[in-house]
């Protein structure tokens, strides 16, 4: 083997194992420092800050300060974590450093504002983040909508939604619903249709196919806790009629009481208990449900979606 | 080491003290003596972070900056004054050449971090007045900016083994910044779906990770530095730099000198 040759082959074998060996160190590196990025970024904590140091390039900073927010909080969602403690300030930078992302209030909101292990569970934190993202973006009715929903949705605060609707209401070119439901939050604030047209309003104005799949997956919950209570009170009458439960929905269709077995939104035949309860079959596939659960079920931490459309 | 590979490294130290390389170890003690005195007026309760956050960013940049100006002249400065041909008419190896000035700066480099690190503790002293078990930590966040060093050092001598030197001197730095972000790459990647996932992971695993070394914050905070951290950060400074001059060497071997 010539001299050349000879090193050639060398300097090639070296390049590839330490090449190999780099990415097994960096994996290494990696599991040792999890977490150790986040917590290093927040050691500034002033948005202000952040962007004089930016020199001018405060842009491409909130974005990669958003990318962090939602590495953050998928990492955490993912286990099902209960504490999201640097999703409030990874959020804060983000706005601060560009208060025109309103990408960043639509996801943060949602991330913020829901209940463990969904978000962080700060529907406080989340309302402040709507108001500066409103306060820089005057004429954006996203963001009105998604203050009212958190007001309506998890803050219970029927008259705060309202107004936000109201207020979303009269931006040029805002979604017609958006008066309706401002109309419907003075009037039937707690019922399902309102909470349905919530949602619906929701899936019908993202692209984004991981709210519309949280959207769908809270829809087809409020039509099965519908179902539920529509078919309980159909057992109930049997019942009263004829002096005992029927044994299967057979009963109920020959009684008149039914056309035929009914379905949940994904098409599955409900099933009827000996107690008279009505039940999903699979209830992981249909998360946030609150009635319809078989007995000491116990749903999984992160709720899986099923693709939306 | 082999004895040419010695004589190229200690001559390639000798002459950047020539080239009054060290004469920035003015610079930043003038700069540490400043930020000392002057911190200790107007701030209040930061004096010592200020001195360490300072400091050691001050360690890491100007070593950073004579690692690259310094690293891509190495090879075309050597074909430019036509000293490489003295040098490789002699019983020396083109990838001897490469190896000694890659250990040739790399010494200049651990002597100039070395004054500058006395520098940065005389700063501590002067504005803690007494030192504090947790400043043991700065060693760490030293040693990890000379594994930095190596890193840049070798892949200086990589792009000037194929490329001018001001289109060095720009990868080079590229890379640098590109690699301070490397945790936020691989973040990157994990997100994409597909080709495009393939794609930007092994981009961010190409290039150098300058991230796991800058642990000078969290030294600020008095925060220790894991022992595995240190091992794997040692190891991995390693293999790449090892990788970046394999690859100098591939190109260099073939590098038509006529």
């Amino acid at each position: 083997m010539s001299g050349l040759r000879r090193i050639t082959v060398i300097a090639s074998a070296v390049l590839l194992i330490s090449l190999v060996a780099s990415v097994v160190l960096l994996r290494r590196v990696d599991e040792v420092r999890s977490g150790a990025t986040l917590e290093e970024v927040l050691y500034i904590s002033s948005p202000k800050l952040l962007k004089r140091l930016s020199l001018g390039y405060s842009g491409l900073l909130a974005d990669i300060y958003w990318t962090r927010a939602v590495q953050y909080f998928g990492s955490k969602h993912h286990v099902g974590a209960e504490r999201y403690d640097l999703l409030a300030p990874l959020l804060e930078i983000t706005t601060g450093l560009d208060p025109h992302l309103t990408v960043a209030y639509e996801y943060g909101s949602s991330f913020l504002a829901a209940r463990p292990p969904n978000g962080a569970g700060m529907p406080q934190r989340a309302v402040q983040l709507e108001e500066f993202g409103i306060r820089n973006n005057r004429d954006d009715w996203k963001l009105y909508y998604e203050l009212g929903f958190i007001y309506y949705m998890e803050l219970k605060d029927y008259k705060a939604a309202a107004e936000a609707f109201a207020r979303g209401s009269r931006i040029p070119n805002a979604h017609p619903w958006l008066k309706l439901l401002a109309a419907r939050m003075a009037e039937r604030a707690g019922d399902v249709r309102t909470a349905q047209m919530m949602w619906a309003t929701t899936f019908n104005s993202t692209t984004d196919k991981s709210i519309r799949a949280n959207a769908a997956a809270h829809l087809r919950a409020l039509q099965v806790d519908d179902d539920v209570t529509n078919l309980e009170t159909l057992v109930e009458r049997y019942r009263q009629q004829t002096g005992h439960l029927p044994g299967s929905f057979s009963d109920l269709i020959s009684a008149g009481f039914l056309r035929g077995v009914p379905v949940d939104p994904l098409g599955r035949p409900y099933k009827l208990g000996g107690d008279g309860h009505v039940e999903v079959r699979d209830p992981d596939d249909l998360p946030f449900i609150q009635k319809g659960m078989p007995p000491g079920y116990v749903p999984p931490k992160a709720p899986k979606f099923l693709p939306s459309d | 080491m082999n004895r040419r590979i010695a004589s190229i490294a200690s001559n390639t130290f000798r002459e950047a003290v020539r080239d009054r390389v060290l004469y920035n170890l003015i610079a930043f003690a003038l700069l540490m003596s400043g930020a000392a005195i002057l911190v200790g007026q107007i701030s209040i309760d930061i004096e010592r972070l200020v001195v360490i956050n300072l400091g050691l960013t001050a360690v890491s940049l100007f070593g950073i900056v004579i690692a690259i100006f310094i690293g891509i002249g190495l090879v075309s400065k050597e074909i430019e004054k036509r000293t490489l041909y003295t040098v490789l008419s002699r019983p020396v190896r083109r990838w001897e050449f490469i190896v000694g000035k890659f250990f040739g700066l790399a010494g200049t480099l651990v002597v100039n971090t070395f004054f500058m690190a006395i520098g940065v503790f005389a700063a501590l002293l002067y504005v803690s007045h007494r030192f504090q078990r947790s400043d043991g930590w700065l060693l760490v966040a030293l040693y990890f900016i000379v594994l930095e060093f190596l890193i840049i050092t070798a892949l200086a001598l990589l792009f000037s083994s194929f490329s001018s030197p001001l289109l060095s001197a720009v990868f080079a730095f590229s890379l640098f910044v590109i690699g301070s972000f490397a945790e936020d790459l691989r973040g990157f990647a994990g997100l994409t779906h597909g080709i495009t996932r393939w794609l930007a992971t092994g981009a961010a695993y190409l290039v150098p990770n300058f991230s796991a070394l800058n642990v000078i914050s969290s030294v600020a905070h008095d925060q220790p530095v894991s022992g595995q951290l240190i091992a794997y950060n040692s190891a991995y400074a390693l293999v790449y730099a090892a990788m970046a001059l394999s690859g100098a060497v591939l190109i260099f071997e073939r590098r038509d000198l006529k």
